[in-house]
């Protein structure tokens, strides 16, 4: 085994014994005439949009359950967390088939059409937990005042949600950003390559692995993660540690 | 609980309650056509031999039977994604526990520490990540020059069947960091009375662990163990980077059988049998944690 591997990959020695920092150069280059550049913008106008409709709206549906008392609600909510063990395979077909009949195979609708109508239940579940710890008063006692439901919402509720939004945003801005799964199954065409399948198709697309190349590739990919993980820290680790508590 | 219900049922649904359904609408029409439609859908798909662009003829239950009976490769995948999450979910759980307890002390600079042990869980499942395990641990990778440097014989990690499986899944217990939050945010509000009491009762660390520590943060221990194995028995990512599924399919999770069926061969209906047989197996552990939480899982408004 050992020797047909080493000579499709050449050894790996632990510390290059030269730098080489044209596999950045060579590896920015991409594949099929397509650059990082390219790729870097495909995975922002993928991820940014998914992130901001997921915020908008699970802020909807966690104010709806948080605040108010409509019938069946026991029943809803009880729905909404059970979604979040619903496994995404099961699902997966028919969403492809339908997306499909949409002409939205090889778009970003297939993001961003879950994002928009709330489909990933622990941001909700995240928020409505948040709400819970927000005094009902506040709100309340605007509504008695003349204050609609909707401004209530805009000018008392989102303000004071900030951390928990910024906390949701990051998380669904990294896990869009790492997806592969389902950029593998609805995105067909490499000029809409997001970042992850970019990484990939760097392995792929030639018969000799030049791992220096695939590896300055892999690391350029995690550095914007990197960067966002050090500036917010203390909101991953906020969000992750109070999303989990108070069943 | 019987009394708030008792409540609501005399209660009149004001004007404004009833518009807290509008802010609803989003979730609704997801629920209803991305998550219930498309649920029941491949469950009927799941009786044809659907393909894509083709018609859709109902033929009962062949495509079980075929899995079951026909299909080698679906008991071997089948056996792979079980003994995949008997590794991944204890050795992710226990790690975390571990480690959380050990971080859950008044020492300067912890916090740099959890950083540091947080790091992985976020960026573990990606692609650049699994690249790196395989350029690792494949033949001629970087721990085989390692091993070779100090005179250690070398090891097939990813060319044997053996050892491909555990390899992969080493990648995953590594990315115990956001349990691990989770458990030591549950560890820091134990009530430090209790572990006060249990000592001048004269329990040792053992008592105080089994005793103290495990009923006290057991809910959460038991939404990550739920949680984990929810997510790990439908793992696609890390071997369908590393290993693509070999060698000899030894790392052919569910997952990768239902991506090819589905995706490669475009055979909707095989594929969405697959997928509703790792619904059931996903459907039958939760279960079985529900079962079993009766006994284990306290939470603290029971008593």
């Amino acid at each position: 085994m050992r020797f047909r591997d080493a000579d499709l990959f050449g050894t790996v020695k632990l510390l290059p014994s030269t730098w080489h920092f044209e596999n950045y150069i060579e590896g920015w280059k991409g594949s099929a005439g397509i650059t990082y550049t390219k790729f870097f913008l495909n995975t922002f106008l993928l991820v940014v949009p998914t992130t901001l409709l997921t915020l908008f709206s699970s802020t909807l549906v966690a104010y709806g359950f948080a605040r108010f008392n409509f019938p069946y609600k026991k029943l809803l909510f009880t729905l909404l967390i059970a979604m979040m063990m619903l496994p995404n395979t099961v699902v997966i077909i028919p969403r492809y088939i339908l997306y499909n009949k949409f002409h939205w195979v090889d778009s970003y609708m297939p993001f961003y059409a879950p994002a928009l109508l709330c489909c990933n239940s622990f941001f909700p579940y995240m928020l409505i937990q948040f709400l819970r710890s927000i005094p009902k008063d506040l709100d309340e006692s605007a509504y008695i005042d003349g204050c609609s439901t909707w401004k209530c919402l805009t000018k008392i509720i989102l303000p004071l949600m900030k951390p928990a939004l910024f906390s949701a945003g990051l998380f669904q801005f990294l896990w869009t950003y790492n997806d592969y799964f389902n950029s593998l199954i609805f995105i067909n065409s490499v000029k809409k390559y997001p970042i992850s399948l970019a990484v990939r198709l760097s392995l792929d697309s030639e018969s000799i692995v030049n791992w220096g190349k695939v590896m300055a590739m892999a690391f350029v990919a995690v550095l914007p993660l990197m960067v966002l993980f050090f500036c917010c820290q203390k909101y991953f680790i906020e969000g992750i540690a109070t999303s989990g508590m108070k069943n | 609980m019987a009394k708030t219900s008792a409540v609501t049922m005399k209660k009149h649904y004001t004007k404004r309650d009833c518009k807290g359904l509008l802010y609803l609408i989003p979730w609704l029409v997801g629920f209803a056509v991305l998550q219930l439609y498309p649920f029941i859908t491949s469950l009927v798909y799941s009786f044809s031999d659907y393909t894509m662009g083709g018609s859709l003829n109902f033929t009962g239950l062949d495509n079980y039977i075929k899995l079951f009976t026909r299909d080698r490769d679906f008991w071997n995948s089948l056996k792979v994604t079980l003994l995949f999450g008997l590794y991944v979910v204890p050795g992710k759980v226990i790690l975390a526990l571990l480690v959380a307890m050990f971080l859950n002390r008044n020492i300067r600079g912890i916090g740099i520490v959890r950083t540091l042990y947080y790091i992985p869980s976020l960026f573990g499942g990606s692609v650049a990540i699994a690249l790196l395990w395989r350029l690792m641990f494949m033949d001629g990778g970087i721990i085989n020059s390692m091993a070779a440097a100090i005179g250690l014989p070398e090891a097939s990690f990813l060319g044997d069947t053996h050892y491909a499986l555990p390899t992969i899944c080493l990648l995953e217990i590594w990315q115990f960091g956001s349990s691990m939050v989770m458990l030591l945010a549950a560890l820091k509000i134990v009530p430090k009375e209790l572990y006060e009491a249990a000592e001048i009762d004269g329990g040792g660390r053992w008592v105080k662990f089994w005793h103290i520590t495990i009923p006290q943060i057991s809910p959460i221990l038991f939404f990550s163990i739920l949680n984990q194995t929810i997510q790990e028995l439908q793992n696609f990512t890390s071997p369908y980077t590393i290993t693509d599924g070999g060698p000899l399919k030894s790392t052919n999770v569910l997952g990768i059988l239902l991506y090819k069926q589905g995706f490669s061969y475009f055979k909707m209906g095989y594929a969405s049998a697959i997928s509703w047989i790792e619904f059931i197996v996903i459907l039958i552990f939760t279960l079985l944690l529900f079962g079993t939480s009766k006994f284990w899982v306290h939470y603290a408004d029971e008593t």
